[in-house]
Parts: C-alpha cells; structure tokens; sequence
C-alpha cells in the first residue's frame, strides 16, 4: 500500500486518503485523484488489453480523450463496462477490474493475437470468413464474438435512477479552463443568466495541470478563485462532473450530469446522473484542445502516455510516473513537461526530431533524433533513439511522453454539418462553421495560450451578450506562441499504433489505402480507426495525415471524418430517464377497474389502457371456458362491458353535420337529431382508416366514436380536416374520451336492467334501434344513452362523467342481479363480434377499401368527402376484388386460425394462387364450431364453395366452407327488439 | 428544435406531431373534370427537398393547431410560423 512514485504538491487531499482495490488487490489513493492517478502513484501501469491484439496497456491520457485504460467499475449489478480510469473520481471504497482478458491482466492467453498480427490487419474479418457461408452463423461468430469487444455487461438491471432536467440561461460556457472562467466572469458580472459546464470534478481545465502562475497566484488557485466568486452569483450554475453532449438545434445543448458517479452508492432520493436538456440564447465553447501522440513502433506499452498527461499526473496530482521520464516531441509544448518534471526530480531527456529545437541547461536534449522503438513487455523499460547522424541509442525509461502537437477540439462545432479548417501555423483544424449561436474561445479556437485564453473569453462573453462598455481587466499570464513543426509518424514505422483503442497501426493504414479506400471515411470503417468510446479523438489526426501522405495530398484535401453526438460515451440509462419499466409508458386504467380487480378480472393492455379480457370464475380452469360462458350468457340473458376505451369526439357547431359528411364517406346531412349512424372513414387514397359512429345529440352536436387504438390519430386527422381543408366551418372538436365512462349492456334483458337505473322511458317505441339521447339515471344524474350494438343483441351503450363510472358499473349489477347479468371482457366482445361479422382494426387493416369491406354501396357519390374520388380508382374496383366473408370448418373440431391463406381445393398452394386470408378467428359456443372472418376474391360470388385454409409455417391445413360473415341473426332481429 | 408558436411563442419541438409537405392544404376540387388525376397527385406525389419547405406540423401536446412551419431542411433553420387555418383561408379555402 505505497505510494512509491507520489510526489509533492498538486491539488488532491492529502488528508484524506481513500481504499479501493483493482483486480482484487488493495491500494490507497487521496480525494482529488483518479483512478488513473492513484494507480499511477501506486506503481501500477498495465491497466488494460488492447482490443485486438490484447496487447498490455496503460494510460494514455489524463482525460476523457482515453483510448486505453477502461474497466470494469463497481461490482454487481452496478458493474460499468468500459469506464475511463482517467476521469474516475476516487473515493473510498471503489473497486475496479480489468477487462477484455482470457487469464489475469499480467497473462492473458488471447494476446496469441499479437503473435498473429501478420494475419490479423485491417479488414481481416472480411476476407477471411467469407466462405462457407453456413460457417458464419455457427463458427465464425461465436468465436469473433467471445474474443472482441471489450467490457461486458452485468446482465442485472441497474439499481439506480437517472433523471432528465431542462435548463434555460442566456449564455452556456462549456469548459472551464481559462477561456471558460474568464468569459463566465465577464457574463455573470454583467448579470446575465450563466450556465458554466465543465466536465472534470475540479474546473480550471489546464490550469490545473499546469506551473502557470495568473498575475501572481499560481494558475490553480486562480482558477479556484474564480470559481468560488462565480458560485457566490445567483445568477451563475456550475455544473461541474457535467459533459456537454451534443448541440442541437435552436440553441439546445444535451449535457450529462454525473451527479453521483463520485461516489459509492447514491445518496438517497438522488439520481445517478441527470440528462439535462439546456436551452440557450447564446453559447461560447471552451472545450480547450486535446494533444496528440506520435506514431512510432511499439508506442503503445504502459508508460507512454502524452506529454500533456504526464504533466497533470505530476503537477495536479503529485505522481511522477517514473523517475526516468523521455520525452519525445515536435513542439515546444513538449519541453514544458520536461521543464515541469525536472523541477520535481525526475530525469528527463528530450527526443526532438527538429534539427532546431530548443535548448536546455537541466537537461539533455537530442535535437533531430527519433524513438524508433520501445521495450519491455508489460510496461516502458527502454527506448530506442535514432540520433541525427543516425546512430542508434538505448535510453532507459520507465515513462515517455510524446507530444505531436495539439488539436483544438471542435467537435461540438461540427455537430451541426460544420466542417472545421486547416490552420498551418497550429497543423491543427480549427473551428469554422459554428451552429447559430455559438462562438469559441481558448485553445478550441487555437489560442494556445493563457494569456490569449483569457483575452478570448472574455472578448467572447462580451460580444455575445453585446455587453456595452469596456472589457474587464485581463490577468497577466504566459503568452507562449506555438512552435511546432508537424510530424506524425517515424520514417519506417510499421507496428506503430495510430489508434490504440482499435488497435489500428501505421501498416492497417498503409493496406487500408493500398486497397483502394480513399476517402476518410472508408478508411475509418475499413481499419475501424477512429470507432469506440473514444471515437479516435487522439487517433483521427494520425490516419489523416498517413493518409494525406499517401495519396499525395494535403490533410485539409482528405478533410476529417463527421463528429456526431455524443462527445463521449452516454450510459443508455441516461437516455431513459425515469421512462423504464411500468414508467416507460403510462398505464391508463378504465372506470370499471377498481371493481373489474374485485371480480378477479384478468386484463390486456389495449393501446396503454388495462381491459378486463375476461371474467374467470373459480370453477373455470382455462381461459376459454370463462369466455365460452361470458358470451352464452349475454346473448341468453345480459351482459355487461366496459367500453369507455373507444375514442370520444365531442363535435359541435352550425356547420357539424357537413363536417361529418366530409370525414366520413356515408352522409350525415339527413341523420335526425336522436339518432345515431355508423360511419366510415376513408384515408385519402380511399383504402378504410377508421369506423365507428356518430351520435347526433342536438342539430349542432354530435358525439362520435373511434377506435380504442386510433383515438389519438383520428382525432389529429380531423382537427387537420377542419383546419386545414374547411377553415371556416362553424365547428369545434374536443376529445372527451377520458370524459365520459361509457358500457355496453347488452342481450335480451338489457332493456329490462337499464329500466331499472334509466329515468326515462326507453321502451323500443321510445328509444328505437339507433336511438341516441342526453338523459339522466338514478334520479338525475346527467348521463348519455346510445342504442347502438357491437354484438348483435339488443344493446345500449351507456355513458356518465368519468368520476361516477364505478358507481354506475356497481348500480348496473345490482340492477342486472335478477337477470343474472355476467361482466365480459375483450375476448367475449370479440367473439360476439365475430358472430355478427362486425369490423375491426383486423379488417381495417390499412389495405382494406370500403369495398373490400363489403360496404362499397355506403360511399355516398352525391357528396365530396375524404377518400371518395380515389376509391372510385379502377384498381380499387376490379370485378375479382376481395370481399368479406365468412368460414367455418367442413369437420367441425377443427380450428380456422387467423393469418390462413384461402387457396382452391383442388389447385396448387402457393402465393400466386392465393385467394384470400384470414382476419379474425375465434371458437363460437353459439355455434359449436370454430369461424373465421376472410377477404376472398371475389368472394360474395362463392359463398358456399369449399376450400383449403393452408398455413404452411403452423402446418395448418383444413378444408373451409365459404359463407356469410353474418353468423348470429344475419336479419337484425334481435338488435332491433 | 424550437417552433415559434404564433400563439404560444417558442415551444418545443417535442411537443409537435409532423406531417410533411404543406400541399396537403391544397386539396383537389372532386367536381374538376381531372379530378381523378388531380387526387392522385394529391395522395401521392410530395416535395422532398433539400433545402427550404413548407411543412404541416399539429401541436398535438400543446393547443391543438396545425401550424405551417416554414424549415430549411438541411439547417433546420425556422423561417415563418403560421397558422393553417391562415394559409388555408390564403389559398382560398373559405366557404
């Protein structure tokens, strides 16, 4: 439990030391590391296995740039696969593991695959498993499947809760470096509303990382400054641990809060993470820049990290990460970690290819000399140089910092198609288009310096709120021009990795283009370059500049690959939210509920609504019994039905009649106050949308009904139809489908049990079949009375305002107890549905014309109405047309499944002899056998023909007869008793 | 993306229901000799562009109007927000 390579200084809490363990072994660490760093301080640099090759790997980065060092965090079933050690917080008790090995980390058995890198390059997989091609399901996959990737998942669900929040300010800043800080400042002075976003636990970006002193405090304890004066502002939010995800459009930005990350478990009542949706008027991004490492061969073994890391593992968090430390660079940027490490005590030597480079006095720098190769087998032992007169030279070192210059990062500038520009003095792209709204500032602009960070954010906050007056005071800081001249990859380098995280190198590239993939973003699917959870942010640059070189061009002519949303990985519960589970989608409940629950009611969701399919009794030991029962017994006696589900219009206005004469293809205009009609409603292109029907309660009133699954969008398809198409009808629509508890009571004595609750006299000379009429029950409750029939019996439907449903539901039993009123469910509804030959949404199945339907005669031609000239379509009227039609089986005892194809008796059975198909199938107990719907060609012409009903997949095979769809009371005789 | 609701002011995207190409409005007289042919235009054939469009969308969470929304597609700009009913009355739809 040493920290052998800590050192003094850096901004974690020494006081505070905490525990966790990695891969079962038990190490301390201080708040304020990372994961990373106290491995580091502890001695540990193998933290990984590359993906492909599983190559032995350490960090790379001090950032969520990292393509290398990801675990297993947490255990259980908070298990996080692939999470950067790098931006792990520490805190007591964390507990990580290595991922992507066969074995221990030290000895894994799959890096064999170094061994046969030969074979194993860039689009391996797609010329080797090409053939046989039954091999890929059985052999090659499961093998590919077991050794790719890299952390798996727990497979438990994840015990926490993520939340989702919207935000609106005038202006978000994301990052808080220099540029982000200073711009926060200028802004919150001014008394705009400010959101300063920083992804990091601590903000100050680089200042924290750097010796940089601001006028004269060190750079660091500016930056704290600052942010404690700017959390002292009611009008500023500092959302640190917070990653700005993408920007969308109109001023919305996406960002994660890693609200309890930092910790064990959550506190209570706390998320894990917040999603926050950020509105803004303006943005200033300060995301800084990201620096990229240098190809050479073997550059990929624990110790070489960026130079840039290697300088926050020691001046923020106290690590020197060997006492011997090269480091190899082509800007002067590189010398500062040499500079920096120096003062701390490490032995530093510099590998420059530029023949210039600057000098030291502290230390040996080799001006126009190249690492050509590393050694050591699980971590950095040795470097091999090639000196400028080309002598070969062994440093030893157990840390190599490479520096390649630095990239701004753009990425957030680019998610709305911006593409960014090459700057030759940075050899760097940099920011262009930018979404509306936004301007960059700091290093994601290309101001590499404090001092020019600083300038720009403020100047940034300041034209972006066109704040009058003049800037605020800059601090004095560094103002370092940048210096570089661009390398990218040792002459000769071939095992040289340019993307770790996909194992990708310098050859993958080289064969990549030598196999014609020429554009950038071949390339990056080709190798997989760029792909992962790092999307290739330190890698892109590389393959574009080999790129570039092969193809002769210049990098800004190859041009990067898109950047999309996210900037870093998003754990997929962030996405949802609180929407999982029984959240996902609401669960509507009907007004009989309650009292359907008591009666041991089993129930379908319906749309989202729960219904009570049936009604099992204790003696019924399968469903069909209870349903069989259900439906004898409303059509001997009375039933009863929740069918508040249907969707409810309210339609009112001088002008309603015409309007319903427009949605539906059968006229209205006549329809007498009182009564109600079915109505059909066509699609423009004349094919069947919805049915249902309309209830005229007054010359201006109607009531009409949709299906329960199409409420929602035909209630949108009249709304358009009314404004849209007739603007100025006199005529108004509301929803009332929540409004209204509505049941169906239905058979022979239904008349006799509403008697008994309706205050009004309802007898058949009263109240005919079709009648409609605002009335009052049980002493005067307003209510609404319909007499209209889904299942052929005599029926009425019977509305009251919602909140009296379960009373009225418990009334009507009472009333029907006499008569033995049985409940039924959907299932029953169906039956009888189905015995009567009545339409649903199996029928109306979006291919289905009124003709098909049999109901071609109801499309009125003395009227316009939606759908009417284009169901008049020749093709829509061929003389072999489908038509409704009903089946049952010539041997009784045999079922007639919906989804069955009709085919001739005697001819062949395939699709192109098809005649038709089932839609709807159930067991009649009123009749004893099975029966089916069907749309038949020509099938009013067959009634009476035998058939074959086939269902090759199901083994279906049964001879049919052709006949009415009508099999209860064809006449209408009941209904209308 | 946020529509600037005529009404309501700016709302949401995700409070709207989209329906495609404003042509919609212009729905074919039945009684023209070539409605036939106008009606299948009408069903069937939609602009796609890339680039500025005149769209319908129904403020479905919120007060129920159709808006036509005047969008680049391509940058998703906003241009113009009107009211349906508007556009409709516009095109000569009024009784």
């Amino acid at each position: 439990m040493t920290q052998k390579n800590r050192i003094a200084g850096g901004q974690i809490d020494r006081n505070t030391t905490c525990k966790f363990t990695f891969d079962g072994r038990t190490y301390a660490g201080h708040a304020g590391d990372t994961l990373a760093s106290a491995l580091l301080a502890n001695g540990v640099r193998l933290m990984g296995r590359s993906f492909k090759y599983h190559r032995p790997r350490g960090p790379m980065t001090a950032s969520s740039d990292e393509p290398n060092a990801l675990v297993h965090l947490r255990s259980g079933a908070r298990t996080e696969p692939n999470t950067r050690a790098t931006t792990t917080e520490l805190f007591d008790g964390l507990t990580a593991t290595s991922q992507n090995r066969l074995g221990s980390l030290s000895f894994d058995l799959l890096a064999v695959n170094d061994r046969l890198s030969t074979f194993l390059t860039a689009g391996f997989y797609y010329k080797t498993f090409m053939w046989p091609a039954a091999f890929w399901e059985k052999v090659y996959e499961p093998i590919i499947r077991r050794a790719a990737g890299l952390g798996t998942l727990s497979f438990e669900d994840d015990p926490d809760v993520y939340d989702k929040g919207f935000l609106h300010c005038d202006l978000l800043i994301i990052g808080a470096g220099p540029a982000g800080l200073m711009a926060a400042l200028t802004a919150a002075r001014s008394g705009a509303e400010v959101i300063l976003a920083d992804e990091d636990f601590r903000m100050g970006g680089r200042l924290n990382s750097e010796t940089y002193t601001i006028d004269d405090a060190a750079g660091a304890d500016w930056a704290a400054a600052t942010v404690s004066e700017l959390a002292n502002m009611p009008n500023v939010r500092l959302l640190s641990r917070t990653t700005v995800i993408g920007a969308f459009d109109h001023g919305i930005y996406g960002a994660v809060e890693r609200v309890s990350d930092h910790i064990a478990t959550p506190d209570a009542g706390k998320p894990r993470q917040i999603l926050w949706r950020i509105y803004t008027q303006k943005t200033i991004l300060a995301a800084g820049a990201i620096e990229r490492p240098i190809a050479f061969n073997n550059n990929d073994r624990p110790g070489i990290m960026t130079a840039s890391a290697l300088r926050s593992y020691a001046n923020r968090f106290g690590v020197a990460v060997n006492k011997r430390t090269a480091i190899f660079t082509n800007d002067d940027d590189g010398h500062r970690t040499a500079t920096d490490l120096h003062a701390k005590g490490v032995k530093v030597i510099v590998i420059d290819p530029r023949a210039d480079a600057p000098r030291a006095r502290d230390y040996e720098v080799l001006a126009g000399a190249q690492v050509v190769d590393t050694m050591g087998r699980l971590g950095l032992t040795f470097a091999k140089v090639c000196l400028a007169d080309g002598t070969e030279r062994i440093i030893e070192c157990g840390a190599l910092g490479t520096s390649g210059g630095w990239n701004p990062n753009v990425h957030l500038t680019c998610h709305q198609r911006g593409r960014p520009v090459w700057n030759d003095a940075l050899a760097a792209f940099v920011p262009d288009d930018l979404p509306a709204g936004m301007t960059v500032a700091g290093a994601a602009k290309g101001d590499m310096s404090t001092a020019g960070a600083l300038a720009g954010g403020a100047q940034a906050a300041h034209s972006a709120l066109e704040l009058k007056g003049r800037l605020p005071a800059i601090p004095q800081a560094e103002d370092a021009p940048v210096n570089i001249t661009p390398f990218w990859y040792v002459e000769g380098a071939s095992r040289a990795w340019v993307d770790q995280q996909n194992d990708v190198t310098v050859k993958d590239v080289k064969l990549s283009h030598q196999e014609g993939f020429r554009s950038v973003e071949h390339l990056k699917r080709y190798t997989t370059l760029g792909m992962g959870t790092d999307q290739g942010k330190t890698a892109n640059m590389g393959g574009l500049a080999i790129m570039a070189e092969l193809a002769g061009k210049t990098i800004p002519e190859v041009g990067t690959t898109m950047f999309r949303p996210p900037y870093t990985p998003v754990a997929i519960g962030a996405f949802g939210g609180r929407h999982r589970g029984q959240d996902f989608h609401p669960k509507r409940l009907t007004p009989s509920h309650k009292w359907a629950e008591e009666q041991g009611a089993v129930f379908v969701e319906v749309g989202n609504w729960m219904r009570a399919q049936w009604f099992p009794r204790k003696d019924e030991t399968t469903w069909r019994e209870s349903v069989d029962r259900e439906v004898l017994a409303t059509r001997k006696s009375v039933g009863v039905c929740d069918v508040t589900t249907l969707g409810k219009v309210d339609v009112q206005g001088a002008d309603a009649a015409d309007f319903l004469n427009l949605i539906y293809c059968n006229g209205f205009a006549k329809l007498p106050v009182g009564k109600a009609r079915y109505g059909l409603m066509l699609r423009e292109d004349g094919i069947a949308m919805d049915d249902g029907t309309a209830a005229r309660m007054a010359e201006d009133h109607f009531v009409v009904t949709t299906t329960t699954a199409n409420a929602l969008s035909v209630y949108r398809h009249m709304e358009f139809v009314r404004q849209c198409l007739v603007p100025d009808l006199d005529v108004q629509l509301i929803s009332t489908t929540e409004s209204w508890a509505q049941y169906a009571v239905a058979g022979p004595n239904a008349r006799r049990v509403l008697e008994k609750i309706v205050d009004q006299d309802i007898s058949n000379a009263a109240f005919s079949f079709m009648a409609c009429a605002n009335i009052t029950v049980c002493g005067g409750l307003r209510a609404r009375l319909f007499r209209i029939s889904f299942s052929g019996e005599l029926a009425f439907e019977i509305a009251v305002p919602t909140a009296y449903g379960d009373a009225l539901i418990r009334r009507i039993m009472t009333a029907g107890a006499e008569f033995d009123i049985t409940p039924y469910g959907t299932e029953a509804l169906g039956v009888m549905r189905i015995e009567k030959g009545h339409a649903t949404g199996n029928e109306l199945n979006g291919t289905t014309t009124a003709a098909n339907l049999g109901m071609g005669r109801m499309v009125s031609d003395k009227k316009d109405s939606i759908g009417s000239v284009l169901s008049r379509r020749e093709g829509l009227n061929r003389a072999d047309d489908l038509r409704a039609v009903g089946i049952k089986p010539i041997d009784p005892t045999q079922p007639v499944p919906a989804g069955a194809h009709l085919m001739i008796s005697d001819g062949p059975v395939d699709a192109a002899h098809d005649q038709g198909y089932v839609t709807s199938a159930c067991y009649s107990p009123n009749l004893g056998h099975h029966i089916a719907l069907a749309f038949l060609k020509n099938g009013e012409g067959r009634i009476g023909e035998t058939m074959r009903l086939v269902s090759p997949l199901t083994d279906i095979d049964v001879q049919v007869e052709i006949c009415s769809a009508h099999f209860i009371d064809p006449k209408g005789e009941r209904l209308r008793a | 993306m946020i529509i600037d609701h005529p009404l309501l002011g700016p709302r949401d995207s995700a409070e709207f229901t989209y329906m495609g190409d404003a042509r919609l409005i212009e729905r074919p007289s039945p009684d023209s000799p070539d409605a036939a042919a106008a009606f299948y235009d009408y069903a069937y054939l939609r602009d796609n562009p890339a680039g500025w469009h005149r769209e319908l969308w129904f403020h479905e969470a919120g007060d129920r109007s159709w808006l036509v929304v005047t969008r680049n597609t391509v940058t998703h700009e906003i241009s113009k927000v009107e009211f349906a009913s508007d556009v409709a009355r516009a095109k000569g739809r009024s009784k």
